[in-house]
């Protein structure tokens, strides 16, 4: 470390109302490094790679690159311009224009004042074939894979002659052959000089591609050093040990009937949903009064079963129980939800909420069926009863069912979502990321909401990304990883440890085995 | 809670009050600033003209609004219009018109075309997902050129006192074609609040998304949209046939725009989720006050144009204005 680093970052703070995502991170970053950037979700790494790209503005401290410091109001064009480039896992890519078009936006070789296509033609596919990439740089970039897509980020970024390239979770949507060339193309920059920061949750990559490490938890520097010493499973230790637990809840009766079973859910991929992950044979049970834990990293095949059990998507191959009753295929969430079937979605604002509309609206519209006179004139005054006793028994805070959701607070928007749920009395409700952007305070009251529930008699799959929620609120867990499940735990047996292992290390890797149910 | 906070404490939201009722009192501004210009605007006469020029229009608003909730649009009613009222005085002819209930024929032929029509334009949109700005397109000239080629260009006219009654006659002085209205506009209003089917409209339109995950038909809700203002678009092709005595392939030439402007005046987004028939009917009595009390002080109808185009894009402007205000 005698060389002045390339990047020097210096005491980064920055607030958020209620929480303070950074608090005094350092990092450093040599020309020609790799350097992994790890933590559990929340731990501040989104924030900093925004503060770094520019999008965001840090409180306190400074960015040093190069030994000049920069301009905290830099947008992320002059950051770009700077050599900072930022990848993020959704692609910043023009999908209907060529892949030339989108390596030289804004930067178009000219002649006669006019775009020189033949010169910018001819640049492309040099700079492609510098990254392995054999095609012709006039295709449309929406009809590349996904790993090529990335290329042409990175293409892009060398490009714009790139000093250091950002790249967030990078190999979230690769397969194993993909990473193995993405990974031999960041080999090839960095002996060109070019540093990276990598993000990942994938710990084995860390060890395959990275030269140093630094560890975020709940916004602070935990530890930093060179990846040549230090193993996978202290990398974990580092990751999970925190500050505040959720207590687990007092364990219910022992469940009861199975409610739930699928058998052999198989997806692959299509060119509709090239961002998915392809689904290899997933069977699970949920019994009444049980709550199942999915766990696994964004894109393992969690959300992506749930929503087949929930009827939003498809698969290919598989069969579904509800209550020892087969009914697959599930066209659409209608049939789902007439089957016993609830959903609160993943994405509360996009998916979950009519954000302009009434907190009665949101409340109720799947439930209007049975509120209706003669099935067609909603009945009001059954429907402000249903309204004031979900009010009453999640404890919604709001000034009056008028209201539009959108001026909730998150907490409060997302009890109505469950109210909603609950007030279709399901057998079988799944929760996607139940507690996600809400306060704190509120996540323990959502926690003992979804333990009442399965106290009631209802099957709930609870889906988190956040392992103290998983833990918390399971009696079993069932671990995903790339499209397939990787282990089913009890609750009792599991921890943060074992969790991770099974959802950030591939088989093939050479790492220490999870420890299996 | 905020609900507790006395309403007399709170400061008044004078913006927020005029985005509300901003269009109703400009409304009142007009009728008492054209009373004021020249007597005659308020003779029973000149008021019961205004009522049944915008009744025509007005009715086919109502079923905009549901289209237009639902993020939607339809271009082609205008021509919807002089194809359903056309098609129904042809079968009605080619019937025979020497016979009583004759305007039932044409009355019924002309809605159930409208409906058709609609219907078929909302599945276009639904199955192959076209966006109903262009399926609609081509429907406004498709049909209009269906309804030349129906009667060769012609008009059909020579109706009896008994079609003639569904445009020029009245009940207790109101004019028919308002009395239509008037009830149309209560049913949109009704099936709009009090129905399940109108929350699924609003539930569409905000949130698509969403909407599906609750287990909503999105698509079926969508089509019926189309199907309605169809069907409205040929009820009131009969009633201007009615009104006019002829059929004409000309009729409603640009109502489409008229009809549009009506619901956006009074408050419908064109995003989706946000509007209502009350809002409507305000914008289309708006449309209607102003043309007439233009005519009425001998304002060129070049200038009527110009002047009704702004107030479409001041309307929208003070209500976007009004919107971004918010905390």
């Amino acid at each position: 470390m005698s060389s002045a680093p390339l990047l020097d970052v210096r005491k980064i703070c920055k607030q958020f109302p209620g929480v303070r995502a950074l608090d005094g991170v350092d990092l450093q970053v040599q020309a020609g490094e790799v350097h992994a950037l790890l933590g559990e979700n929340g731990a501040g790494k989104s924030t900093l790679l925004k503060i770094l790209s520019g999008a965001l503005r840090a409180d306190q401290g400074e960015v040093v690159l190069q030994g000049a410091t920069l301009d905290a109001q830099d947008t992320p064009r002059e950051r770009q311009r700077l050599g900072l480039i930022t990848i993020y896992q959704e692609f910043n890519l023009l999908p209907f224009m060529s892949i030339s078009e989108n390596l030289f936006l804004g930067r178009e070789p000219r002649r006669y004042g006019l775009i020189d296509w033949k010169a910018m033609h001819e640049k492309s596919r040099t700079l492609l074939l510098s990254l392995g990439l054999n095609v012709d740089p006039r295709r449309e970039v929406r009809h590349l894979s996904v790993a090529h897509q990335q290329m042409v980020e990175i293409g892009r970024a060398v490009a714009q002659q790139a000093k250091l390239i950002i790249m967030d979770e990078p190999t979230a949507a690769l397969s194993g052959r993909e990473v193995e060339i993405l990974h031999s193309v960041i080999r090839d920059l960095k002996a060109r000089g070019v540093s990276f920061i990598y993000v990942t949750h994938r710990l084995d990559e860390v060890k395959q591609v990275c030269d140093s490490f630094r560890v975020l938890r709940d916004g602070r520097l935990v530890a930093s050093g060179e990846v040549s010493t230090v193993e996978i499973r202290d990398l974990i230790r580092l990751m999970v040990g925190r500050d505040v637990e959720f207590p687990r809840l007092a364990r219910r009766a022992p469940p009861g009937t199975p409610v739930l079973e699928v058998k052999g859910i198989s997806r692959s991929l299509d060119a509709a949903h090239r961002h998915a992950m392809a689904l290899e044979d997933l069977s699970i049970e949920v019994k009444a009064g049980e709550i199942v834990g999915f766990a696994g990293l964004v894109g393992a095949g969690r959300t992506e079963l749930a929503r087949i059990i929930f009827g939003a998507d498809h698969c290919d191959r598989g069969v579904i129980y509800l209550s020892g009753k087969n009914v697959s295929p599930l066209r659409s969430p209608r049939d789902a939800i007439r089957a016993g079937v609830a959903l609160v979605p993943e994405d509360r604002k996009q998916q979950g909420c009519f954000l302009e509309q009434s907190i009665s609206q949101n409340m109720t519209l799947p439930s209007l069926g049975r509120l209706a006179r003669w099935r067609i004139f909603v009945n009001e005054a059954e429907e402000r009863l249903l309204i004031h006793k979900y009010q009453t028994a999640l404890r919604i805070k709001m000034p009056n069912s008028t209201s539009a959701i959108g001026t909730l607070s998150g907490g409060n928007q997302q009890k109505v979502l469950l109210a909603r749920c609950m007030a279709l009395q399901p057998k079988l409700l799944i929760v996607d990321e139940p507690t996600r952007g809400i306060d704190i305070g509120a996540k323990a009251e959502v926690h003992q909401l979804l333990s009442d529930m399965a106290q009631s008699g209802i099957a709930l799959i609870v889906i988190s990304s956040e392992m103290p929620e998983v833990l918390a609120l399971s009696d079993r867990i069932v671990v995903f990883r790339e499209g397939r499940i990787s282990g089913t735990l009890e609750a009792a047996e599991a921890t943060e440890q074992t969790l991770m292992q099974l959802m950030a290390i591939s088989a093939a890797a050479d790492a220490p085995r999870a420890v299996t149910a | 809670m905020n609900a507790a906070e006395p309403a007399a404490l709170r400061r008044f939201d004078t913006i927020g009050w005029l985005r509300r009722y901003g269009t109703s009192l400009f409304l009142v501004l007009l009728i008492v600033f054209f009373a004021a210009e020249n007597s005659r605007f308020l003779s029973m006469r000149n008021i019961s003209n205004i009522l049944t020029e915008v009744s025509i229009y007005g009715i086919i608003a109502v079923g905009m609004t549901f289209v237009i909730l639902t993020a939607g649009v339809d271009l082609a009613v205008g021509s919807l219009l002089a194809f359903a009222g056309m098609a129904g005085a042809y079968v009605m002819k080619a019937i025979g018109a020497d016979y009583s209930l004759s305007w039932l024929v044409a009355l019924s032929t002309a809605t159930a075309v409208g409906a058709l029509v609609g219907y078929l334009q909302g599945k276009a949109v639904t199955v192959f997902s076209i966006p109903p700005f262009i399926v609609t397109l081509g429907g406004l000239t498709v049909w209009r050129g269906a309804t030349l080629i129906l009667n060769d260009g012609s008009p059909i006219a020579g109706f009896d006192a008994s079609y003639r009654w569904w445009g020029t006659g009245s009940i207790i002085g109101v004019p028919v074609p308002v009395v239509f209205f008037g009830v149309i506009a209560l049913v949109g209003y009704v099936a709009q609040r009090y129905t399940r089917y109108g929350r699924y409209v609003y539930a569409v339109g905000g949130n698509p998304e969403a909407a599906r995950l609750n287990g909503l038909d999105v698509a079926a809700i969508i089509t019926s949209v189309y199907l309605i203002v169809g069907a409205l678009a040929g009820l009131a092709g009969f009633l201007l046939s009615a009104r006019l005595g002829a059929a004409e392939a000309v009729g409603g030439v640009g109502y489409e725009l008229r009809v549009i402007a009506s619901v956006v005046i009074g408050g419908a987004s064109l995003a989706g989720g946000r509007g209502g028939i009350g809002g409507t009917v305000i914008g289309a009595l708006l449309i209607g006050v102003l043309t007439n009390g233009l005519v009425i002080m001998h304002v060129s109808s070049y200038w009527q144009q110009v002047v009704i185009g702004l107030i479409i894009v001041a309307a929208v402007a003070f209500d976007s204005y009004a919107k971004s205000r918010r905390p």
